[in-house]
């Protein structure tokens, strides 16, 4: 079975990102950038199922600028076979990135896709969901468990009330949540091997995708600050603020 | 033109984060229909028709439709996508799961999340969890949104009198099917409704902590139970009760950190609580930054203190 996974390259969870001073985005310049965390979930899944047999090839698949290329090599480092690079400066917004991962889904024939559930940069959540849409696919977002069958997928799913759990026909589109697994390091022997492997470069030219935003942003501020708070000295202290200066119980 | 509310609801009554929904709808200025999708949900219908402000409820009843699954609630929804000029849902795990499908199969960029409405086509939304708020602007002529329920009041669950219409659903697509459902059983109010919430963190150390000593503070105060990141992936307390940027967004009047250090991502779902308590040993903990009254000490020492206070 073929596992295509999508690797976005986003600012490192750890950074505390800054609004720019003309409100236009945030400050991306010289800051830490890394791999989507529920990327990096979604292959370590993935690179699980081939270590079991059960899968045999992965291609990882990033859109965005050439540095998406640090991200491929790292993704091909944890153990992806393959990295296919759509390139291009454009702002890439979610309907955009599912149709070129669906163009490359048609060309590369995957039985499963498996993706994050979000991007931590625009926490939109919806990749994964429009991908499956437009392949016309079954979908199982959140997943915390993924069980393969022979022409289905059984997976469990982290939901408002608890975990549910869907079983979806091949070949399907799922989204991973925190506790699917935990991934693994990057180990300098596999850096090295990495750098043999195969990196394809295409545009969404190539792919026949029109990636023109639909989305124009605005404007983009930072939300109003919390005013500084005071320490009381125990418990005691505690409940008398509460019942009579905030009057919340 | 009118705009559709997607309703989130258990067959018997609709729940809370419609009536966010629906007063996010009303910044729209449109006539509002709500859809209820489901099997057996009558009561659900009659529900939605008594919202405040609602013109109209569309019901959808079909067994495919019973377990809420993407596939065939997407395609009910797309069936009826022409008449509006919005659809919106609350941004549930099942709004999340549900409208972006909806939106790719109308070929229009979904607006996830959104805290403001600015106008028919702008709308305000967090990225980066929370550390920035985006104003959007849609080219797109139908706009599909998902709701942030913390940030729209709920409308009045009665005083509406609406029409109820029936809708026939799509055939079932054949691609998924449900299994089964595990949901945490709890007395407590539900977490995202929630008045006062009490959260555990790491520094709780054991799920036997959690109920020995954070129980009775919730129990005290009434209070929903939530959790850190940590504090679910170390297995103390289930994954519905995880708060933050990839968890559940809450606002309650008085949120209690309870041995939570305050990263960015647990922040982000929390606060925009009214009132937050920090209980924390360690006095340089980042949640103290957002903190209204801070306790610095060992939890295993305040929380039944405080529980012994609250009694007096
Ligand atoms: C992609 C991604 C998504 C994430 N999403 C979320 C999310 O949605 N929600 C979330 O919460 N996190 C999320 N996280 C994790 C987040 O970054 C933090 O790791 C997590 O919030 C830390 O949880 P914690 O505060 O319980 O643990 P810690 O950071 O370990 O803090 C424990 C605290 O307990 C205190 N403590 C310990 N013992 C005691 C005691 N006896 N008495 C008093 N205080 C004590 C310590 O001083 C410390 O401050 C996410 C991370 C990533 C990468
Ligand atoms: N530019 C991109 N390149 C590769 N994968 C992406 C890209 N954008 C989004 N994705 C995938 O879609 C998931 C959800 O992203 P989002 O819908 O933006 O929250 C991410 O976790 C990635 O797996």
């Amino acid at each position: 079975m073929k596992i295509l996974v999508s690797v976005k390259r986003v600012v490192d969870f750890n950074v505390k990102v800054r609004v720019k001073a003309d409100g236009t985005g945030v400050e991306t310049a010289n800051v830490k950038m890394s791999m989507n965390p529920f990327d990096e979930i979604a292959l370590e899944e993935a690179v699980r199922l081939k270590e079991a047999g059960v899968a045999t090839e992965i291609v990882v698949v990033s859109c965005g600028v050439q540095a998406c290329q640090e991200t491929l090599r790292t993704a091909l480092a944890i153990g992806a076979d393959r990295a296919i690079l759509v390139n291009t400066d454009a702002e890439l917004q979610p309907l955009a990135v599912a149709k070129l991962l669906k163009a490359v889904s048609e060309r590369e024939k995957p039985q499963l896709v498996i993706m994050g559930k979000q991007a931590i940069d625009d926490d939109a959540n919806q990749t994964g969901q429009m991908l499956a849409a437009l392949l016309g696919w079954p979908q199982a977002t959140f997943a915390s468990k993924i069980r393969l069958e022979a022409d289905r997928a059984v997976v469990t799913r982290e939901v408002d009330g608890g975990l549910e759990t869907d079983a979806i026909k091949l070949p399907a589109v799922v989204t991973t949540d925190l506790r699917l697994n935990e991934p693994r390091y990057v180990t300098l022997p596999n850096i090295m091997k990495a750098k043999k492997k195969a990196l394809e470069v295409l545009t969404p030219d190539a792919l026949g995708v029109d990636v023109t935003p639909r989305l124009t942003t605005l404007k983009v501020v930072e939300p109003a600050k919390r005013k500084a708070g005071v320490k009381v000295a125990d418990a005691k202290a505690l409940v008398d603020k509460l019942r009579n200066d905030a009057k919340v119980i | 033109m009118a705009v559709l509310v997607v309703a989130e609801h258990d067959s018997k009554s609709v729940r809370k984060a419609t009536l966010n929904a629906v007063a996010a709808a009303q910044k729209l200025g449109s006539d509002i229909h709500v859809l209820i999708a489901g099997h057996e949900a009558g009561a659900a219908a009659k529900a939605a028709a008594q919202i405040a402000g609602v013109a109209k409820v569309l019901h959808a009843d079909a067994p495919q439709l019973r377990d809420f699954l993407a596939e065939n609630v997407a395609a009910t929804v797309v069936s009826v996508a022409k008449n509006y000029s919005h659809l919106l849902a609350p941004s549930t795990s099942n709004g999340k799961n549900v409208m972006p499908r909806v939106a790719a199969l109308l070929d229009v960029q979904q607006i996830s999340d959104i805290v403001a409405v600015e106008g028919a086509d702008s709308f305000v939304r967090p990225i980066y969890a929370g550390n920035a708020l985006a104003t959007v602007k849609s080219r797109d002529p139908l706009k599909v949104i998902t709701v942030r329920t913390t940030a729209f009041d709920a409308v009045a669950a009665a005083g509406g009198d609406a029409a109820v219409e029936k809708l026939a659903a799509p055939a079932d697509s054949g691609l998924s099917s449900f299994v089964g459902r595990e949901l945490s059983k709890s007395e407590r109010p539900e977490l995202t409704a929630a008045k006062i919430i009490v959260s555990g963190g790491r520094g709780m150390a054991s799920g036997e902590n959690f109920t020995k000593v954070l129980e009775p503070l919730a129990d005290r105060l009434g209070a929903a139970m939530g959790a850190s990141r940590a504090a679910v992936d170390a297995g103390f307390v289930p994954n519905d009760w995880q708060v933050g940027q990839t968890g559940k967004i809450v606002a309650p009047d008085l949120y209690v950190a309870v041995g939570i250090s305050g990263a960015i991502q647990h922040l982000a779902g929390m606060k925009d609580s009214r009132v937050i308590v920090a209980i924390n040993k360690d006095e340089e903990a980042p949640i103290f930054q957002v903190a209204d009254y801070g306790v610095v000490g060992d939890l295993f020492q305040i929380v039944p203190t405080l529980v012994e206070e609250l009694k007096k």
